[in-house]
């Protein structure tokens, strides 16, 4: 299968990007391809114009101080092979190790699942859950999304088509914090049916001061799941805390998806199951 | 417009000239002649083009030939030396990791940088590692042993160094 064809642009900065992606209207961004390129090979997209990331090496660079700063070209694999990040947000290192396989994890990279948002993606779920920022640049220069405004349905994020997303910063945890990836995994394809990503900082005494909690793959765009989030805040975090937040960590989501595979009334009940495993992990109950 | 495009292939410099939209696994059977590389599903799924690029295992149905610029490529013709067969391929064929064939390269390759990273994998692992190629005739199992033996034979060989 070819794609249609498109004329090939490969910048090796930012703003010549930037400039390219003014002139052709057109134009797609490229960067792992691993979204884009099968969706162009079934014809569901056909860029007149391809504006490939691959050549701009400050969009491949990873720096860790304090919080991280992550190039968004970092690949899956570079990023698997961080050990400080690993150790800093373990969250992130279990949703990277949970993409495709290792072909996939080696080419796609983390800018490209973001900015694709997948509603089946794995690593918005960690990204929403840290609270990462995402660092844009466009015509009229750089601004900063927080991640509660990034994502806003599916396949559809803050990003103006002739916007680059940079780099996704995470702040440093603060305290105590403890985390996990939980997916339960679409037996063909791999991808999430129901993940759900916590981070959960407790205080001096032990309990939870607060409570970030995420699904993916059960809705249609990444969602915080406020409803069990305040359940579990204030609690000791043990195990009857986590059955009770687990209860309500669907409330107030407006619509769970569904499909031939897992319907909607299935997922959500899988986003109940899975944010009680998630919890009980990072908890260590 | 047409791009021209040079690589490194199995040690010798390629050059080429493709459309835009040529993918690289095209290229390399197409244009540079090297058919161990097959074309499976088409759709990213079964990992039989796999190819070496950068010296990691990546699908070559889902790069553009454009994309692997200046990029030092391995396909399955480029593994045996001097005419002697890799460890992975000689476990392959020691342990009948293939029927009809059709996944091999890609499952070779998709072995070596499983190897690479871990050479000594758990059987838990070795499936993990292989999780992006799908064989439809041997079951697993038998791949299973192939890149068992392969590890034994490279830790036995890095062990006389
Ligand atoms: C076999 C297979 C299995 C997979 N399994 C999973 C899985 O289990 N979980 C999962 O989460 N994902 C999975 N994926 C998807 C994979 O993670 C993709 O790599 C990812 O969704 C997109 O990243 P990319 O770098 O490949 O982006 P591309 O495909 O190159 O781009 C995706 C989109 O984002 C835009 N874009 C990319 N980078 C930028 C940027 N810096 N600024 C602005 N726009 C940009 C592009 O224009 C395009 O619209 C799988 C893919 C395959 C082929
Ligand atoms: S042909 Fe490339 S993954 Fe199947
Ligand atoms: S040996 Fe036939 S597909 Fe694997």
């Amino acid at each position: 299968m070819y794609p249609a064809a498109f004329d090939y642009h490969r910048p090796g900065s930012v703003q010549e990007a930037i400039s390219l992606l003014q002139e052709n209207p057109e134009a797609k961004i490229l960067a792992g391809g691993h979204s884009l390129l099968p969706a162009m090979k079934l014809r569901l997209a056909e860029p007149g114009a391809i504006v490939d990331l691959g050549s701009i090496s400050d969009l491949k660079q990873l720096s860790l101080n304090g919080g991280a700063t992550i190039g968004a070209m970092c690949t899956y694999d570079a990023l698997l092979n961080s050990n400080e990040l690993e150790t800093m947000f373990p969250v992130l290192h279990e949703a990277l190790a949970w993409v495709g396989d290792v072909q996939v994890r080696n080419l796609g990279t983390i800018g490209g699942s973001a900015a694709h948002a997948d509603p089946a993606a794995d690593i918005p779920a960690a990204l929403v859950a840290l609270e990462a920022e995402f660092v844009v640049v466009g015509p009229n220069g750089e601004r900063t999304i927080p991640a509660s405004e990034f994502f806003i349905d599916i396949f559809t994020t803050a990003l103006e088509p002739e916007e680059v997303l940079t780099q996704i910063k995470l702040s440093a945890p603060d305290g105590n914090v403890v985390s996990a990836y939980e997916k339960f995994p679409h037996p063909a394809s791999g991808y999430p049916v129901c993940g759900v990503a916590v981070v959960v900082t407790r205080d001096g005494s032990g309990n939870v001061s607060s409570a970030r909690i995420t699904a993916t793959g059960s809705v249609y765009v990444v969602t915080r799941l406020t409803g069990a989030e305040d359940a579990l805040t204030g609690t000791g975090g043990d195990a009857s805390a986590v059955e009770a937040a687990s209860e309500r960590a669907t409330e107030g989501v407006s619509e769970f998806a569904g499909d031939h595979y897992a319907s909607s009334e299935y997922r959500e009940h899988l986003t109940k199951v899975f944010v009680k495993r998630a919890l009980n992990r990072a908890l260590g109950n | 417009m047409n791009h021209s495009v040079s690589m490194t292939v199995n040690g010798s410099k390629r050059d080429g000239n493709v459309e835009p939209r040529t993918l690289l696994v095209h290229h390399i059977r197409e244009n540079l002649g090297l058919t161990g590389t097959h074309v499976g599903c088409d759709t990213s799924q079964c990992g039989a083009c796999t190819i070496m690029m950068n010296g990691k295992a990546v699908k070559s149905c889902t790069v553009l030939a454009v994309q692997a610029e200046g990029a030092d490529i391995m396909t399955i013709e480029g593994l045996a030396k001097d005419g002697e067969l890799h460890p992975i391929q000689e476990g392959f064929w020691e342990e009948h990791g293939l029927q009809c064939g059709f996944c091999t390269p890609g499952m070779i390759l998709s072995s070596l940088d499983l190897l690479q990273r871990n050479p000594n994998p758990t059987e838990a692992e070795i499936r993990h590692g292989i999780e992006g190629n799908l064989c439809r005739c041997t079951g697993y199992q038998h791949i299973v042993k192939s890149i068992q033996y392969a590890a034994n034979k490279m830790a036995g060989a890095a062990g006389d160094d």
